[in-house]
């Protein structure tokens, strides 16, 4: 698959602050691109440097394969985690006047704006002013403001943050659709759970450098320990724990069941087969679970930071 | 539409649709014309007021010399006590009591004339009473030594210098108030626009930082097309403004000067007569003087420093606007702009007025950030051209510097929330 954007070695100082070392990154063209990193890691400069807003010191920006250059503006559409509207200008001039700055004629602006407003039921708003909204309904016009342009890349920092859950299920929805009509999008976040159903492709951005990035499912495959998550039924626990902490490597697992069962994590070798573990164990005892344990986004980026630091 | 022309166009709109521009745009020459109606009217309250003033005359020389005039009136006390006069005089609560005393010569009586009055009384009253005397025993002296007193008055001679310059044309003694005028009102207007709309560059800069809007805005434009636009919107409303109050103002004061009838000529017909002729004349060669200044070289220079002058502050105000959170903290960068054009306004009403073309004026007019106001104010007294045009150039120079330093601190600090940045890191902005 193409790459729609690609940042090669992009460095930024500031003074003698380093917020951006030697970050490269590959974002494939209909993906969704989770940019994490925890508080002050870069994450915002990189955006911005992607959005034109601040040019790094050194390294190159390519979108679909030019150098990036101030007419890429309009292919992009930019959601910051700090945003807000002009308080006492009315919904509709403003994101009027928005679109317009993203080059969109006042006609096609208008048709668009309607469209969207309708879709989410808002066309009522178009003569109030920002102050007599509430923070998800600006939110909304936000977002709307955003993708208005139908801009090829679009990122989102933070986007769901202001939401109450159905709102924020609305705007997830939109977003998938969206790359669904051919977008391509970054997201950055630290809501793990939204990355885990999202993102396709992350990248991990600790104090200024990229330290892991890739396909999600690629990078959940190398972080995986060919760990298994186990439920025995038996009459006597604590032996059998015994008895097959003897033979496996284990540790107790903790989950929900409505019986008394055995509860452990039992680690085989890299090259060591589930079979040779699901047949010893149903000798043994009546198994009412056993799955692979694959590690959580939020695990991987805990593991890894903290590896790093 | 050019981005630079929608954001004009918006900073325009906001700025006239804010309800503090519509209210200051309309009632502030309600204001003014109120004010000037009040003062008028209070000085002529003034005027009207009639003082009773009673004087004791032991020389019974000045019984027919202290003639009632509009706003004086005379009372002999001289047949009563020196204290039944005073007496009176408190009781019929009048202004004061004027004691001549009896004195052998008129020197020593010239020195020991009193004046009774509660208050402390009016400078002019005391002057029209003191001419009265003088004239009186001037007239007794001469008298004494035997002169004419028709012979004297016909030998006096009125004198009255006809101002020329050397190609032969007339001015007015009114011609150097005539050019401070046009001076000064050019640099105190450029200094108020500055002030005023300076401020509001830098608050609609602080809102949208406030607001939060700034990062969505510059994700589609550049941080310098932003300012730019700001700076030439608000310009704008400003002009409307100014434009707004020049016709507003001229009405209300055309209504309220009909109303109240304030004299234009003084009321009293053959002071009128003999002032009119005298001051017609005058009124012409003011005109002239008007007509004489280099009016095209003032009105165009006039355009070049107010709008230089008005972008080199203004960037300067966006500039501290981007720099800091909130308005209470752009306190501590207002010196660098209060100061230039405070020294510029007073350097053009005390050294341009005293020596137009002395090395103080001179100096303060090519320095950039007091050469509008200060050039303003030397222009009407005549200034070489080459002049001029090096104030302007070092001036155009000094906006592109200062502009460009303004466009980098406004780009990095519209983006720095949280806290309150020093000179010093201004200056590193500079570098990012």
């Amino acid at each position: 698959m193409a790459n729609l954007l690609e940042v090669r070695q992009a460095t930024k100082r500031f003074g003698n602050f380093t917020a951006l070392q030697d970050v490269s990154i590959k974002v494939p063209e209909g993906s969704i691109f989770g940019l994490l990193g925890p508080n002050g890691a870069g994450k915002t400069t990189l955006i911005r440097i992607i959005n034109q807003i601040t040019l790094p010191d050194e390294g190159s920006i390519y979108l679909d394969n030019e150098l990036l250059k101030p007419e890429h503006i309009k292919d992009i559409g930019y959601l910051p985690e700090e945003r807000g509207l002009y308080k006492s200008m009315k919904v509709g001039e403003q994101a009027l006047y928005l679109a317009q700055l993203k080059g969109l004629s006042k006609k096609e602006a208008k048709k668009r704006l309607r469209y969207w407003f309708e879709k989410f039921d808002i066309t009522h708003w178009w003569n109030k002013k920002i102050q007599e909204l509430s923070k998800g309904m600006a939110q909304k016009v936000q977002f709307i403001v955003t993708v208005l342009h139908k801009p090829k890349l679009l990122i989102f920092d933070e986007p769901f943050s202001g939401f109450d859950p159905i709102n924020a299920n609305v705007i997830k929805d939109e977003i998938l659709k969206l790359r669904d009509e051919g977008a391509t999008v970054i997201f950055s976040t630290h809501r793990m759970e939204s990355v885990e159903e999202l993102c396709d492709h992350i990248a991990l951005i600790n104090k200024s450098k990229k330290i892991l990035d890739g396909k999600l499912s690629d990078i959940k495959r190398a972080y995986k320990s060919n760990t298994f998550e186990v439920g025995l039924l038996t009459e006597n626990n604590h032996g059998l724990y015994t008895s097959i902490s003897e033979k496996f490597k284990v540790s107790p697992a903790d989950f929900k069941t409505i019986d008394d069962q055995l509860k452990i994590k039992i680690t085989l070798d890299q090259d060591e087969s589930s079979n040779v573990l699901l047949s010893y164990l149903s000798e043994k005892a009546q198994i009412m679970r056993f799955n692979e344990v694959i590690p959580g986004v939020n695990e991987i980026f805990i593991k890894t930071i903290t590896a790093n630091e | 539409m050019s981005n630079l022309k929608l954001i004009i166009k918006r900073e325009f709109i906001a700025r006239v649709r804010n309800k503090t521009f519509v209210v200051m745009t309309f009632l502030s020459p309600l204001i003014l014309v109120a004010m000037v109606g009040l003062i008028t009217w209070l000085s002529t309250l003034n005027n009207d007021e009639v003082r009773e003033i009673a004087f004791f005359d032991e020389t019974g020389l000045f019984t027919t010399d202290f003639k009632s005039s509009d706003n004086i009136s005379y009372i002999n006390y001289s047949g009563l006590t020196l204290n039944d006069a005073k007496d009176s005089v408190v009781i019929n609560n009048l202004y004061g009591l004027l004691y001549i005393p009896k004195k052998q010569s008129s020197r020593e009586l010239a020195q020991s004339i009193q004046f009774y009055a509660d208050e402390a009384p009016n400078i002019s009253i005391v002057n029209a009473i003191e001419d009265v005397i003088a004239g009186k025993l001037t007239n007794q002296n001469f008298k004494k030594r035997g002169f004419d007193l028709n012979a004297i008055e016909n030998s006096k001679a009125e004198v009255t210098i006809q101002i020329e310059n050397f190609s032969g044309e007339k001015t007015s003694k009114m011609s150097s108030y005539v050019k401070m005028f046009f001076g000064g009102a050019a640099g105190y207007l450029l200094m108020m626009f500055i002030i005023i709309y300076g401020n509001m560059v830098m608050r609609s800069v602080i809102e949208e930082k406030a607001n939060r809007i700034i990062e969505i805005i510059i994700s589609s434009v550049k941080p310098l097309q932003l300012m730019m636009g700001k700076i030439l919107g608000t310009s704008f409303a400003g002009i409307l403004q100014f434009f707004i109050w020049l016709i507003l103002g001229s009405i209300l004061l055309f209504i309220a000067t009909s109303i109240l009838g304030v004299p234009t000529q003084p009321s009293s017909i053959e002071s009128s007569l003999a002032l009119q002729e005298n001051s017609q004349l005058e009124l012409q060669l003011i005109l002239q003087d008007i007509l004489k200044l280099p009016l095209a070289t003032l009105v165009l220079s006039f355009f070049v420093y107010f709008i230089g002058g008005y972008f080199l502050y203004s960037s300067i105000y966006a500039a501290i606007g981007a720099a800091v959170d909130s308005e209470t903290d752009s306190q501590q960068f207002m010196l660098p702009i209060i100061l230039p054009l405070m020294l510029g306004i007073y350097v053009g009403f005390f050294s341009v007025i005293e020596n137009p073309h002395g090395t103080v004026a001179t100096v303060f007019s090519m320095i950039p950030l007091t050469s509008p106001i200060v050039m303003l104010m030397r222009i009407p007294f005549g200034v070489n051209w080459w002049e001029v045009l090096t104030s302007m150039l070092l001036l155009l120079g000094s906006i592109m510097a200062i502009t460009w330093m303004a466009a980098k601190i406004y780009r990095v600090g519209i983006l720095m929330y949280g806290k309150k940045p020093s000179y010093k890191e201004l200056f590193k902005w500079l570098k990012y």
